[in-house]
């Protein structure tokens, strides 16, 4: 290859690094200060891009200026930093005392009602915008002709990093910023007005991803699902640039664009997984990212978020849980088919999501991938029956084979890590394994899936297959239920409580939650393949983002730190969409209201307001 | 929306003119249907995918009262339909096709958009005996490999639309071919199609590059580059939506298409030619519905009343939901019941006069024969159109009967 | 005889030397005392013997078998339990599940997916629990002890592995003096009564002239003096560069105290 292409390769790399870097600045300060992952960040990249369309033709009505073009974006991406205020003043403020999770959730509520918002305001019709006047032709470098408007997006990146750095070191709000992202306690003690400075840096942070959106405006055109698709990417970015590092994201920005532009010339199939594997590989090496720095050690000891000591069922849950059971099971007997069908999704979700709190209840080991051993399972179960030829008995064994097995081999450096960071590893093994059975093809059907996965004969009306869903997840949950009150869940809250201790009384602290993860993710594959059977057939969105997040939803709602809050989660989530659902096409606003909702008055989950009601009895 | 839906519907209704008088003076004489509704069960994303699905809806509507108006169908019943959100992933729809089913008492199903929900909600028709009439996914395995006899499928396929293209390019010299597609089933399956039918085209023909950027996030600039460092003499694009027009954009800043050739599937259509605004290209050969340009009466008759009930002009979907409702019509008239293997057997070969022409319903892969237009994208003003149009009617493009008979038998 | 003997350890963090040729010998039933200025290397030192860090040369033996660079589990197993600086506990759960959570680990049964935890070792877990004075408090959830109790309980936490050797960093950091006074008592008596070796870094010089049947003093990561209290109060190096007359008044306190 000529050395003139390969220059331009280059600073196609370099452009999108810059456009990338901008964007993730914004989310690892917020992070760094707040210690929020948000979710949210996506949506403000996709405001910035509507509100740039809509103002910046506005404008440039007025006169065709590139002064006006630039004026417009810096507008757009105020605007945006202005809705940051509103989501920290509303929002944000009323949760910083409930646990980080929490605040996820709460974000990824926003996400909902933005995609929502944004298609009721604009429109369903993807909207372009205005090319930049002055900087529509392209500039022959090395005879390669390379549009102008991105040599000036190269040179953005850099001068935002400029910008910050004198920001984080030239005024006081900056140096708080940077004191606050080291010491988060140290700023309280110091009698900073704490406040101010999280509405500053949400501020702050909105503003770079609507100025990220208001930039690509000449590039791609303004649609309801940018939020998503850029929201991974910034996640990757600033967890290999390590969480609060400005100048790390900047370095990974520039790595993910060389290789994207370099990968594409060579794996031109597989960019979908490339950058989850980069990321998983400078986790596996340097866990905390390129600049990251460990989280500090905890000054005061805090109680954890999770299960407490776990008290058997009272007397009244006792008979709340027989007639909760007898109901369910006679269902069949006076509900409708769709009602039993209904019931089987929510078991089988019950038991994903209990095998998901046992791991961050129980273990404190947050998975953002948890859908992978799911949806694992299923595939596992689906390709038997359908390629391999086998009834559904040995395929609903197989399941749980599946998902333990890859829970096993991605556990195995998940568990070197923890915090923020595993929850990234675990989201980008989880997402390598959804792009395996998304790009091959033969064997897995690509995103197309496989159909045919039905029950065997003897089970294949929806009343028996209830009950065999019933046998099994409820089978499960009580045996998971069962291994939290024997030592082997003590020892992971013991791991979970202090590792130093732990370590210190001879447990083997990553061998044990090695096992955790393995065990979660068998029962999670069990409940993968009884999904299957239900739905008849296999694809990837099986284990997709969105499925990690709705059982990260139901545990929340349940509240993680109640033994059986998972099952009234799922249970919970399941109904609030199946209500929505049919309602409106804005039904995904509705879900995300109630999610905010739900996160504001309750904010420990259902199972917490359980808990404080039979303390107050 | 739903709100805001029913609106425009009482809007519309009163803002048609001609159109619905020349309709009541039909009824003074046929009145209007009365017996109990059909029920029909429709699930679409219109949520996701909602600049293709909410034009398909509204059509729907129109045709479905149109008929209703005019007496019904089996002698007099209204037809209903009853639109659900199908979450855009198989998981969601299938409840949502069992919701529909048991709970809502539909006679059968129809809709679906995304190819991976389509082929899910037609596993789940097979299994419960039910008829799934797929009128938007494209994927060919849904009247192919994974067909089935209860499902059926209306919009001409991908095999089919990509053929319509290779063989505009007959007679063409251009040799050295570059693809780009989506990274997902429907790109794949393209470029896959492309591969087997051009040289029938264009003999000795190559492919020197190929690219597949992930779907909703082509890296724009890193694709042109490496497409044109391959140095083709033509392009044939399987991109749609924003990854299109950020793609066009930059093709058309670094010169990729200049002195080319493409051929473009789907770049035609309203959904994805209003959003390319004026980056419209030149003379791409396309697959589209340039509906400005349609003169069949009926057409325009059709045209004249979507435009003046919803104040829009039609999209692909728009047309796809007025035939839709057209051939299931004609479906419940000629069967006369709703017993889902009599309509399965009516469905058979069965012959529809629709807006775009007859359409029949081919037997052998359950496959309809309705076509599209192909033609030359035009810049006019600060819009992109076709000229040069033709329609290709799906019957001459469909697949071969003994490839039917070989992938049918596999499933 | 020697239960624990640290062989020219050495350790550099980057250029800084944190210990250079350290070497002692502990006895069993012997209270062993390091003390230093901040930053001469005690915590170091510690934590070569007790796991945390690996040595960059050098040799800890414990009854003869070589544990350099074993992980802390692996030591606790050799039979060392210790105590922490910032008490490390469970704190979900309650003053005796710590001790049965301890008990649990010493029995190996942390992988038991079957036996109802609660009542598991929990005649064990009391009477550990009465030998530190804190039976009272067996089902309060830890979370609610005072500090100086919270320290008490990781003693009995540390003795639920039934250790030789004990390791103890600073146990009396953060508690009122008359907690202090208890606590070091407590910790004597039973090192004593059971053959227990007790190497432990402190702060406080009255705990430490009080106690200790031997004191090092570390400066900069070297041994500059060891012995026992009198020898090293009396070292005039020792005066020089760490104790100053305060420790000197300090130490006299103690021998008068407790002499």
């Amino acid at each position: 290859m000529d050395p003139s292409f390969l220059l331009v390769q280059s600073l196609s790399g370099l452009a999108s690094a810059s456009s990338l870097f901008v964007i993730a600045s914004g989310l690892t300060l917020v992070f760094g200060v707040t210690r929020i992952v948000n979710f949210a960040h996506g949506s403000f990249y996709m405001l910035g891009a509507y509100v740039a369309v809509t103002v910046v033709p506005w404008l440039l009505e007025i006169d065709r200026s590139p002064w006006l073009f630039f004026a417009g974006v810096l507008i757009s991406a105020a605007v945006v930093g202005l809705l940051g205020v509103a989501m920290e003043l509303l929002l944000l403020r009323r949760i910083y005392k409930v646990p980080e999770l929490f605040q996820l959730l709460a974000t990824f509520g926003v996400v909902l009602m933005v995609q929502d918002a944004v298609l009721k305001i604009w429109g369903p019709v993807d909207i372009p915008g205005p090319r930049a006047p002055g900087l529509r032709h392209g500039v022959e470098i090395f005879g390669q002709r390379f549009p102008a408007y991105e040599l000036f997006l190269i040179v953005v990146g850099p001068a935002v990093l400029g910008l910050l750095w004198l920001l984080m070191h030239r005024t006081r709000f900056g140096v708080l910023i940077r004191a606050a992202t080291r010491d988060r306690e140290m700023v309280g003690a110091l009698g900073v007005n704490q406040a101010l400075l999280f509405t500053g840096t949400l501020f702050l942070g909105a503003f770079l991803a609507g100025l990220g959106g208001a930039l690509q405006i000449p590039r791609v055109s303004a649609s309801a699902q940018m939020d998503l698709s850029i929201i991974t990417e910034v996640f990757v970015v600033t967890v290999i640039g390590g969480m609060g590092s400005v100048t790390g994201a900047f370095l990974a920005a520039v790595l993910i664009g060389q290789l994207q532009a370099f990968g594409v010339l060579v794996f031109p199939k597989i960019t979908l997984v490339l950058v989850f594997l980069l990321m998983a590989v400078v986790l596996v090496i340097k866990p905390w990212g390129l600049l990251g720095r460990p989280e500090p050690a905890a000054g005061r000891a805090a109680l954890p978020e999770g299960i407490l000591s776990p008290r058997g069922f009272g007397g009244a849950e006792r008979a709340l849980l027989g007639v909760a059971v007898a109901s369910l099971l006679a269902l069949p007997l006076f509900g409708d088919a769709y009602a039993v069908k209904v019931a089987t999704e929510v078991l089988v979700f019950a038991l994903a999501a209990f095998s998901l709190n046992f791991l961050v209840g129980n273990g404190g080991i947050v998975s953002f991938g948890h859908a992978a051993y799911f949806g694992l399972g299923a595939y596992a179960a689906g390709l038997l029956v359908t390629k391999g030829g086998l009834p559904m008995e040995p395929a609903l064994l197989a399941a749980p084979l599946a998902g333990g097995l890859f829970a096993a081999l991605f556990g195995f450096f998940v568990v070197r890590l923890s915090g923020i960071y595993l929850a990234m590893l675990t989201l980008a093994f989880a997402q390598i394994a959804y792009a395996v059975c998304f790009q091959w093809v033969e064997f897995t059907g690509g995103d197309n899936g496989v159909v045919g996965v039905w029950p065997s004969a003897w089970a294949s009306s929806r009343h028996v297959y209830f009950y065999l869903v019933a046998a099994c997840a409820l089978g499960a949950i009580l045996a998971l239920r069962h291994v939290i009150y024997a030592p082997f869940g003590a020892t992971l809250r013991a791991a979970r409580d202090s590792e130093p201790r732990a370590d210190a009384i001879g447990i083997d602290v990553r061998t044990h939650r090695w096992l955790a993860f393995t065990l979660a993710g068998v029962a999670a594959g069990l409940a993968g393949g009884l999904y299957a059977f239900s739905k008849g057939s296999i694809d990837p969105t099986m284990l997709g983002i969105p499925m990690s997040v709705d059982f990260l939803a139901m545990i929340l709602l349940g509240g993680i730190q109640t033994v059986m809050g998972a099952v009234v989660g799922a249970a919970a989530f399941h109904a609030i969409k199946d209500v929505f659902m049919p309602l409106t096409d804005y039904w995904r606003f509705l879900l995300g209201a109630s999610i905010i909702a739900l996160v504001l008055i309750f904010p420990r989950g259902l199972g917490g307001a359980w808990g404080a009601l039979r303390a107050r009895t | 929306m739903t709100m805001a839906f029913e609106t425009l519907t009482r809007r519309g209704a009163l803002a048609v003119g001609g159109g619905l008088a020349a309709a009541a003076l039909v009824g003074l004489r046929s009145p209007r249907a009365q017996g109990a509704p059909i029920r029909i069960g429709e699930l679409n994303s219109y949520s996701r995918m909602a600049a293709f699905s909410v034009p398909y809806r509204n059509a729907m509507q129109l045709a479905a009262d149109t008929i209703n108006r005019a007496g019904g169908v089996m002698g007099g019943r209204p037809l209903e339909f009853i639109f659900r959100d199908d979450g855009a992933t198989p998981g969601d729809a299938v409840r949502v096709a069992e919701d529909l089913l048991t709970r809502e008492n539909v006679a059968f199903i129809a809709g679906t958009f995304l190819s991976n929900v389509g082929l899910a909600v037609a596993d789940l028709a097979n299994q419960r005996r039910r008829l799934f009439f797929a009128t938007e996914p494209l994927s060919d395995a849904i009247t192919m490999a994974q067909g089935n006899r209860y499902t059926w499928r209306l919009r001409p396929n991908t095999y089919m639309q990509t053929r319509m293209l290779t063989e505009a390019a007959r007679g063409r010299t251009q040799r050295r071919w570059a693809i780009v597609a989506p990274n997902y089933e429907y790109g794949q399956s393209a470029a896959a199609n492309f591969k087997r039918l051009i040289g029938a085209s264009i003999p000795g023909a190559e492919i020197v590059a190929e690219q597949y950027p992930a779907l909703g996030r082509v890296d724009a600039g890193a694709t042109v580059g490496a497409l044109a460092q391959a140095r083709p003499d033509a392009i044939f694009n399987v991109l749609f939506g924003p990854d299109l027009t950020a793609f066009v954009r930059e093709g058309n800043t670094r010169g990729l298409f200049e002195r080319r050739f493409v051929l473009s599937l789907l770049t035609g259509e309203p959904e994805y030619m209003i959003p390319l605004g004026d980056e419209c290209p030149e003379g791409w050969i396309v697959t589209g519905y340039p509906w400005e340009q349609v003169e069949w009466p009926t057409h325009r008759a059709y045209v004249e009343a979507y435009r003046a009930r919803f104040n829009d002009t039609p999209r692909k979907g728009s047309l796809l939901g007025y035939v839709t409702v057209q051939v299931l019509a004609n479906l419940l008239n000629r069967a006369n019941s709703l017993d889902n293997e009599a309509l399965v057997e009516a469905l058979r070969d069965l012959r529809t006069e629709t807006v775009t022409g007859p359409v029949t319903m081919r037997g052998i892969d359950q496959q309809g024969t309705m076509g599209t237009w192909v033609g030359e994208t035009v810049l006019r003003g600060r819009q992109g159109g076709m000229r040069n149009i033709r329609y290709v009617d799906g019957a001459t493009v469909m697949f071969p009967e003994d490839e039917v008979r070989a992938a049918r038998r596999s499933a | 005889m020697t239960l624990l003997a640290a062989e020219a350890l050495n350790k550099r963090f980057g250029g800084v030397v944190a210990a250079r040729d350290v070497a002692f010998a502990l006895s069993a039933g012997e209270m062993l005392a390091i003390i230093g200025p901040n930053g001469a290397g005690k915590s170091t030192t510690f934590n070569m013997v007790g796991g945390q860090l690996r040595p960059d040369s050098g040799r800890v033996l414990l009854g003869g078998e070589d544990i350099t660079g074993l992980p802390p589990r692996e030591v606790c197993r050799m039979g060392v339990g210790r105590t922490f600086q910032v008490a490390q506990t469970f704190l979900s759960m309650s003053v005796i599940e710590n001790v049965q959570m301890a008990l649990i680990a010493h029995a190996g049964r942390t992988r038991d997916m079957l036996a109802p935890t609660s009542r598991l070792f929990r005649q064990d877990a009391l009477a550990l629990l009465a030998r530190v004075g804190m039976e009272a408090a067996a089902d309060r959830p830890i979370g609610e002890l005072a500090y100086g109790d919270v320290k008490t309980v990781e003693l009995a936490i540390a003795l639920a592995a039934a250790p030789r050797l004990l390791l103890m960093d600073e146990p009396t950091a953060g508690m009122a003096p008359r907690e202090r006074a208890r606590l070091m008592q407590l910790t004597a008596g039973i090192a004593r009564e059971e053959g227990i070796g007790v190497l432990f870094t402190e702060h406080d010089m009255d705990a430490v002239f009080a106690h200790a049947d031997r004191i090092l003093v570390l400066v900069r990561g070297e041994i500059i003096a060891a012995g026992t209290p009198e020898q090293v109060r009396d070292d005039p190096e020792v005066q020089r560069v760490y104790l100053g007359t305060t420790g000197v008044r300090a130490a006299l306190r103690a021998r008068r105290a407790h002499g």
